[in-house]
C-alpha cells in the first residue's frame, strides 16, 4: 500500500510538472465558464459539457494512456529491475495518470458551475455529468494503457489504433446500429438496439445522460420494453452496471499484459 | 308637511328593512336538537343561515330548494356512505362552505357527485374538503357562480371508473378559482361552458386530463398548474379562449401532451411554461392562434404541429433543450415561426441587431428519422446523429423546406 501511494504521488509530481494535466483542466474551465455567461441556463450548459464529455474525454483518455506507456519505457523497465510488485506498479502507473485527468475534468467543469450557482440549482444532473466524465476518464486511460503495452515497440500501429477505436466508438458504432435499424426494420429490434448500446461505453454514458434530460422524449416512444427499460430504475441500473464492467474489464485486462509482459 | 312626514318615516326605514328581516341562523349538531342537516334544510326558511358543528354526519342526497347558507363551525364530515350524490342544489344563491364531503356512491352509469349544482345561479362553493368522491362539484345549467379554493381528491386509478374533479356542462359565465385537484379523471371539465374563467387552480395526478375544455367558447383560463396528469391538457372545439402563464409540467406518455389543440380557432396561447413534458403542445386542426412568449423546457417535442393547422404564429417563445422543436407531418408549412429563441440554434449575430443572420430550421432530420424507424430514438445526442443533422441544416432535403424561424433571437427571452 506504501509503495502504491509512493508511486502514485511521483506521478502526480511529473505530471503536474509537464502541466498538460492543468492545461486539460483549463480547457474544461474555461468551456464551461464562457457557455455558462453566454449560454444562459443550467441544462443548457450541462448539456453542452456533456457532449464535449462524450465527444473528448475517449480521445483524450486513450491518447494520454498510450503516450504516457511509450514516454515513461525508460523509467517503467528501471522500476522492474527492482523488487517490485509488478501489480503495484500497474495500479500505481494507472492511477497515478488516470485520477489527475479526472480530477482536471471534475475540478475544471465544477469550478464555474459552483460559481455561477448551478451545482446547487441542478445538484443531480451536474453530479451525475461530472461522474460520468470521471468514469470514462478511468475507462479510456485503461483503454489507452493496454493498446500501449499491446504496440509497446510499434508505436505508429499503437497511435493508429488509438485513433481508430476512438473513431468507431465515439461515431460509427452508432452508425452502424442506426443502419442496422433501417436494414431491419421490419423486426422488433428493440431489444438489439438495447443491448448493442450497452456494449459501447460512450453509449452507455449518452444513454445515461438521455436519461436525465430527455426522459420526457423517450416516454413517448410505444414500445414496451423501451418503455419498461427506460421508465423504470432498470435503465439507470443496467447502465450504471454496465460502466462499472467498462470501467473493470480494459484495468483487468492492461493489468494482466503487464503481469505478462517480458519487457 | 304630513307628505313629509311619510317620506321622513321611509327614509329612516328604507335602509332599516335588511336588519328587520334579518336571516335566522339555524345550528346543526350531532348532539342538539337538529342533528341532520337536511332537516335544518326543510324547515329553514329562504335566506336563512345554517351552522353546521363539527362531527361525522351520514347523509346523502341533501337537497336544498332555496336559497341559503351553508357554514361550519369546527371539523364537520358529511359521508356520502358510498350511495348516490351527497348534496344537490337546485336553488339561486346557496352557499356552501367549509365542509369536508366523503365517499360518494360509484356507478357506470349515473354521475353521482359530492355537490351537484342544477340550474342555479348565484351561488358559492368555497373552502369544502372533497375526498374520494367519484364527481366532485358539478354544475349544469348554471349562469354565474362560484367554485372557489376546495380540495377534491380520489385514489382511483383507473380511468373508466373515476370520474371528474370539477364538472361544467352546459353553463354560463363560471369562476372557478384556486381549487386543489388530483386523482380524478379530469381535474376540470368544461363542456359548453361559456365565458369560463379558470384562476389558479392546481390540477395534478390525475388519470385522464388535468383539464378538459370543450365547446366552450369566449373563456379564459390563467395562472394553473397542470402536473403530471394522464394525458395532460386537453383544449377542443372552442373559440376565442385565452390561455395566460399557466404551468404545464412532467405530463409524460405517449398519448400525453402538455396542451393538446383540436379543432381551436381564434385564441390566445401567452406566457406559459411548458416543462418535462413528452409533447409541449400538440396541434390538430387548429387555426388561428397566437402562440407568444411561452417557454419551453427540457419537452421532448415542444411543439408537434399536424399538416391540418394553419396559420397559428409563434413568436417571442423560449425553446429551451427540448429534444426535438417542432415535429410536423407535412413538407409544407402553413404556420408561422418567427423571433423566437432556441438554444439548438448555432448561428452567428454579425450586424448585431439580435437576431440571428441565418434562418433556423425547427424540424430536426432525426425527427423524420424517428418517425420511420422510432427504434432509433436511443441515439438520441449520439454524434452520427448530429451530423446527419447538420448535414441537413444545410441542405435540406427530408425536413419541410419553408418551416424556418427567418429571425432567431440570439438571446433568451426574459
Amino acid at each position: 500500500m506504501k509503495l502504491l501511494s509512493h508511486i502514485v504521488k511521483n506521478e502526480w509530481k511529473t505530471l503536474i510538472r509537464g502541466k498538460w494535466v492543468i492545461g486539460y483542466g483549463l480547457i474544461f474551465l474555461l468551456l464551461t465558464d464562457t457557455l455558462l455567461r453566454f449560454g444562459g441556463g443550467g441544462p443548457e450548459v450541462l448539456l453542452s459539457i456533456s457532449n464535449v464529455m462524450l465527444l473528448f474525454i475517449p480521445l483524450v483518455g486513450m491518447i494520454y494512456g498510450i503516450l504516457y506507456i511509450y514516454q515513461s519505457r525508460e523509467f517503467v523497465e528501471l522500476l522492474l529491475v527492482q523488487p517490485v510488485n509488478r501489480k503495484t506498479l500497474y495500479w500505481g502507473l494507472f492511477l497515478g495518470i488516470s485520477t489527475p485527468l479526472m480530477a482536471a475534468f471534475i475540478l475544471g467543469a465544477s469550478l464555474p458551475l459552483g460559481w455561477h450557482g448551478i451545482l446547487m440549482q441542478d445538484a443531480g444532473a451536474s453530479i451525475m455529468v461530472l461522474a460520468l466524465g470521471g468514469v470514462l476518464t478511468f475507462i479510456f486511460v485503461a483503454l489507452g494503457f493496454v493498446l500501449g503495452l499491446a504496440f509497446y515497440d510499434d508505436r505508429i500501429k499503437g497511435f493508429g489504433f488509438t485513433i481508430v477505436i476512438w473513431l468507431f466508438m465515439a461515431i460509427l458504432y452508432d452508425g452502424l446500429i442506426l443502419m442496422a435499424v433501417f436494414m431491419f426494420g421490419d423486426f422488433p429490434l428493440e431489444r438489439f438496439v438495447i443491448a448493442a448500446t450497452m456494449l459501447n461505453p460512450i453509449d452507455l454514458a449518452r444513454i445515461m445522460v438521455m436519461l436525465e434530460f430527455d426522459i420526457s422524449a423517450l416516454m413517448g416512444y410505444t414500445g414496451a420494453v423501451f418503455r419498461r427499460f427506460f421508465g423504470s430504475g432498470a435503465g439507470i441500473l443496467t447502465a450504471s452496471g454496465k460502466l462499472a464492467l467498462w470501467l473493470a474489464i480494459p484495468a483487468w485486462l492492461g493489468m494482466r499484459v503487464f503481469y505478462k509482459k517480458d519487457f | 308637511m304630513k307628505r313629509i312626514n311619510i317620506f321622513l318615516l321611509l327614509m329612516v326605514f328604507i335602509p332599516l328593512t335588511p336588519f328587520v328581516l334579518e336571516a335566522r341562523q339555524i345550528t346543526v349538531s350531532t348532539d342538539g336538537d337538529i342533528t341532520s342537516i337536511q332537516k335544518a334544510i326543510e324547515i329553514a326558511e329562504p335566506g336563512d343561515e345554517i351552522i353546521v358543528k363539527d362531527g361525522t354526519y351520514r347523509e346523502n342526497n341533501i337537497e336544498i330548494t332555496k336559497p341559503l347558507t351553508l357554514k361550519t363551525d369546527g371539523d364537520v364530515i358529511i359521508d356520502g356512505e358510498q350511495t348516490g350524490t351527497i348534496m344537490v342544489i337546485r336553488a339561486d344563491d346557496v352557499t356552501i362552505s367549509g365542509f369536508t364531503l366523503k365517499n360518494t356512491g360509484r356507478s357506470y352509469i349515473n354521475d353521482f357527485t359530492a355537490i351537484l349544482v342544477e340550474k342555479s345561479t348565484g351561488f358559492v362553493i368555497e373552502n369544502n374538503t372533497l375526498e374520494n368522491v367519484f364527481f366532485g362539484i358539478y354544475l349544469a345549467e348554471t349562469n354565474g357562480g362560484i367554485v372557489r379554493n376546495n380540495h377534491i381528491s380520489a385514489h382511483d386509478r383507473r380511468e373508466a371508473s373515476s370520474g371528474n374533479g370539477i364538472h361544467l356542462w352546459n353553463v354560463k359565465n363560471p369562476r372557478i378559482e384556486d381549487n386543489t385537484v388530483t386523482g380524478m379523471r379530469d381535474g376540470i371539465y368544461l363542456e359548453f361552458a361559456e365565458k369560463a374563467r379558470i384562476t389558479g387552480n392546481n390540477s395534478h395526478d390525475n388519470n385522464r386530463y388535468g383539464l378538459h375544455y370543450m365547446f366552450s367558447n369566449g373563456g379564459y383560463y390563467e395562472n394553473n398548474r397542470f402536473a403530471r396528469n394522464g394525458a395532460g391538457v386537453a383544449v377542443m372545439y372552442s373559440d376565442e379562449v385565452d390561455m395566460i402563464n399557466n404551468i404545464f409540467e412532467h405530463n409524460w406518455g405517449t398519448s400525453s401532451y402538455g396542451m393538446l389543440l383540436k379543432d381551436m380557432r381564434q385564441s390566445r396561447i401567452e406566457g406559459n411554461r411548458f416543462y418535462r413534458n413528452t409533447v409541449a403542445i400538440y396541434s390538430e386542426s387548429s387555426s388561428n392562434i397566437d402562440i407568444h412568449r411561452n417557454d419551453f423546457l427540457l419537452n421532448g417535442w415542444a411543439v408537434n404541429i399536424k399538416s391540418s393547422s394553419r396559420a397559428n404564429r409563434f413568436t417571442e417563445n423560449n425553446f429551451v433543450e427540448n429534444s426535438f422543436d417542432v415535429r410536423t407531418n407535412s413538407p409544407r408549412n402553413n404556420n408561422e415561426f418567427d423571433r423566437n429563441y432556441w438554444s439548438h440554434y448555432d448561428g452567428y449575430d454579425l450586424d448585431r441587431d439580435g437576431y440571428g443572420d441565418v434562418p433556423y430550421r425547427p424540424v430536426r432530420l432525426f425527427s423524420v428519422i424517428i418517425d420511420r424507424q422510432p427504434e432509433s430514438l436511443i441515439l438520441l445526442r449520439s454524434m452520427i446523429i448530429t451530423l446527419l443533422d447538420m448535414a441537413e441544416r444545410v441542405i435540406p432535403v427530408l425536413t419541410p423546406q419553408t418551416l424556418i424561424d427567418e429571425n432567431p433571437k440570439m438571446e433568451r427571452i426574459r
